[in-house]
């Protein structure tokens, strides 16, 4: 029989704003750059890791999403938690692209650098989210054109039902140009706010 | 228990554009890496594998692509459509498809770039592909660094096996690019030699371009004949580093175990290791450590990366595909480029083709982001 899974806890980051299971957690000012804002939040919301300012802005914002989410999930690191990571997006690391592109465009004015290189991919926020909170599980990054709830919801069940993982940290991490979005969600066989469905998943989104 | 299989298979590489062609000049020890002299890719010569554009246009004739489609997505289709073809398949809504690519059409954000800068949006590679074949459910983009080919099999499997698809093509592929090439290279990590996986003389990675494609299913019927079961995978993170390998090998051990208890079947019964080698000592040496920790250190192991380079978003698949006909045929292909043992654990390095009866064979793969990818290949019996 197959087991059903629960949404326990979720996050947005949008329009300045961090919300955990829909209130408000750390509210920015509105005429804000990511830049400015996501400094703010991390400070705000007590993050204390410094390695976050080393990381590209995707990673910072699927970083600051999945750590407030962690956290109030009393996540311990000393516990190696079995929690994969399926994380999505549509404009995978063309923030950090097209920065690193700047840096080779011009044979007179060639720069390459091996710390910004390295976040050209968009997996590497899952490697961040793993080695704060010591996360040896699953994970995998997937493009979409948008917001593709039902895909992540046959995965990441998929992972539960075959002992893959014991939870699952899903969502959409996009960041273009000046827009961005986080939303995460945890999902798990132990009740929660809602049943893990592709509806209800929708409506929180 | 549903049974799923990897079947019908096409390479794209520099030896050719069938997985015949390189399987054959790499049961004969041939290498598909050359001294490539391009100053729009590097300054310096550098040694790669690159797919013959002329011969591409030939071979894609009777495709009618036009001038609309980049360089990356004509290899793409053209491969996907030989895999197509050659199962004799009806694309139906329970029909998946999975595109595995570290950077797609990257090339297009170059000012040189005859194409538009949007067309570096993956989902736009995704929307050509899935548009030319008419798929009807949208692509799912697999970017997971060095281990994505591999991973989209058990992604292939997994939502098979969540009865969403009943078959899943996948392709992969990367275009050895500037962007790449200079990455890599401010990394210190190119050697301007053929590469030497887990040799002392090592001097460093090459980078090569690959497009590989198969077909997952559930059907046993109309197999080809190199076709494998995948009796288990696994993806696990090292929780260590974003751009070096674990040195205790963490995440590839857990992802094999992962991979072996799913597949019901001991560390033993592996006849051979498709390993990841990219001939960097940090990869080796984490590779030995780990194959030894699972006590698999004498299983004959090779890696691939001599004869194509490291083609990153195809790595994965382009070694299973081989790895299927190097079962098929009872044959284990050369560690091209190994001469002595550069790494402090032993590993059972195939030194030269020797026929073994070969029936379960493990790939791995690993690469930034701390991702290690396993997975567990069985001969189907005919």
């Amino acid at each position: 029989m197959k087991s059903e899974t629960f949404i326990n806890s979720y996050c947005h980051i949008k329009n300045n704003s961090v919300l955990l299971n829909g209130t408000e957690v750390y509210k920015g000012e509105k005429e804000a750059s990511f830049s400015g804002f996501i400094k703010s939040a991390y400070k705000s919301l007590d993050t204390n890791y410094s390695k976050f300012f080393k990381m590209d802005n995707l990673s910072k914002l699927a970083f600051l999403g999945a750590d407030v989410l962690l956290k109030h999930e009393n996540v311990d690191q000393e516990k190696e938690e079995d929690i994969a990571l399926v994380f999505s997006n549509n404009a995978s690391s063309l923030d950090t692209d097209r920065k690193y592109q700047k840096s080779i465009e011009d044979d007179d004015n060639f720069y390459p650098s091996p710390a910004v290189f390295v976040y050209t991919l968009p997996n590497i926020c899952l490697g961040e989210i793993s080695i704060k909170h010591k996360l040896y599980s699953e994970n995998s990054f997937f493009i979409f054109e948008n917001f593709n709830p039902e895909y992540l919801h046959a995965y990441s069940t998929g992972l539960i039902q075959e002992n893959k993982a014991e939870k699952v940290l899903c969502g959409w991490v996009n960041i273009d140009k000046e827009d961005y979005t986080a939303f995460l969600y945890l999902i798990s066989k132990e009740q929660g706010l809602a049943p893990h469905t592709i509806k209800e998943v929708k409506s929180i989104f | 228990m549903t049974k799923i299989y990897l079947s019908h298979n096409n390479i794209i590489s520099s030896y050719g554009f069938s997985s015949t062609d390189a399987v054959e000049k790499i049961k004969n020890g041939i290498s598909g890496l050359e001294l490539v002299n391009d100053k729009s890719l590097m300054p310096e010569p550098f040694y790669s594998s690159l797919v013959n554009k002329k011969s591409l246009s030939e071979e894609s004739k009777a495709l009618n692509l036009g001038e609309k489609y980049t360089t990356l997505e004509k290899m793409m289709l053209l491969s996907l459509s030989k895999v197509i073809s050659d199962s004799n398949f009806v694309i139906t809504e329970r029909t998946g498809l999975i595109i595995s690519t570290t950077k797609g059409n990257i090339d297009a954000l170059d000012i040189r770039s005859p194409h538009n800068e949007e067309k570096a949006y993956l989902s736009k590679l995704g929307k050509s592909i899935q548009d030319f074949f008419g798929f009807l459910k949208e692509p799912l983009i697999l970017s997971n660094a060095c281990v994505s080919g591999v991973l989209a099999t058990s992604i292939a499997k997994r939502l098979i096996k969540q009865d969403l698809f009943d078959d899943v093509f996948i392709v992969s592929g990367d275009l050895v690019t500037k962007f790449i090439v200079s990455g890599f290279n401010s990394f210190q990590a190119l050697s301007s030699e053929p590469c030497k996986p887990f040799s002392k003389n090592r001097t460093g990675i090459n980078i090569g371009e690959v497009i590989a494609s198969v077909l997952v299913t559930k059907k046993s019927t109309n197999l080809a004949e190199e076709a494998v079961i995948i009796m288990g995978d696994g993806t696990a993170n090292d929780a260590n580093h974003i751009s070096g390998p674990s040195r205790t090998g963490e995440g590839l051990v857990r992802s094999v175990n992962s991979a072996l208890k799913e597949a019901s079947i001991t560390a033993a019964e592996v006849d051979y290791i498709s390993a990841h080698g990219t001939a960097t000592i940090f990869n080796d040496e984490m590779e030995a450590i780990a194959f030894n920790r699972l006590n698999m250190n004498k299983i004959p192991l090779n890696s691939l990366k001599g004869y194509f380079g490291h083609t990153l978003g195809a790595s994965g698949l382009l070694e299973t595909i081989i790895g299927m006909h190097s079962m098929h045929q009872n044959t284990l292909f050369t560690s091209l480029g190994f001469d002595e043992m550069g790494v402090s654990k032993p590993v059972n390095i195939i030194e030269e083709s020797i026929e073994k009866n070969v029936t379960i064979f493990l790939k791995t793969a690993s690469g930034f982001g701390g991702c290690n990818t396993a997975a567990i290949f069985k001969k189907v019996k005919h």
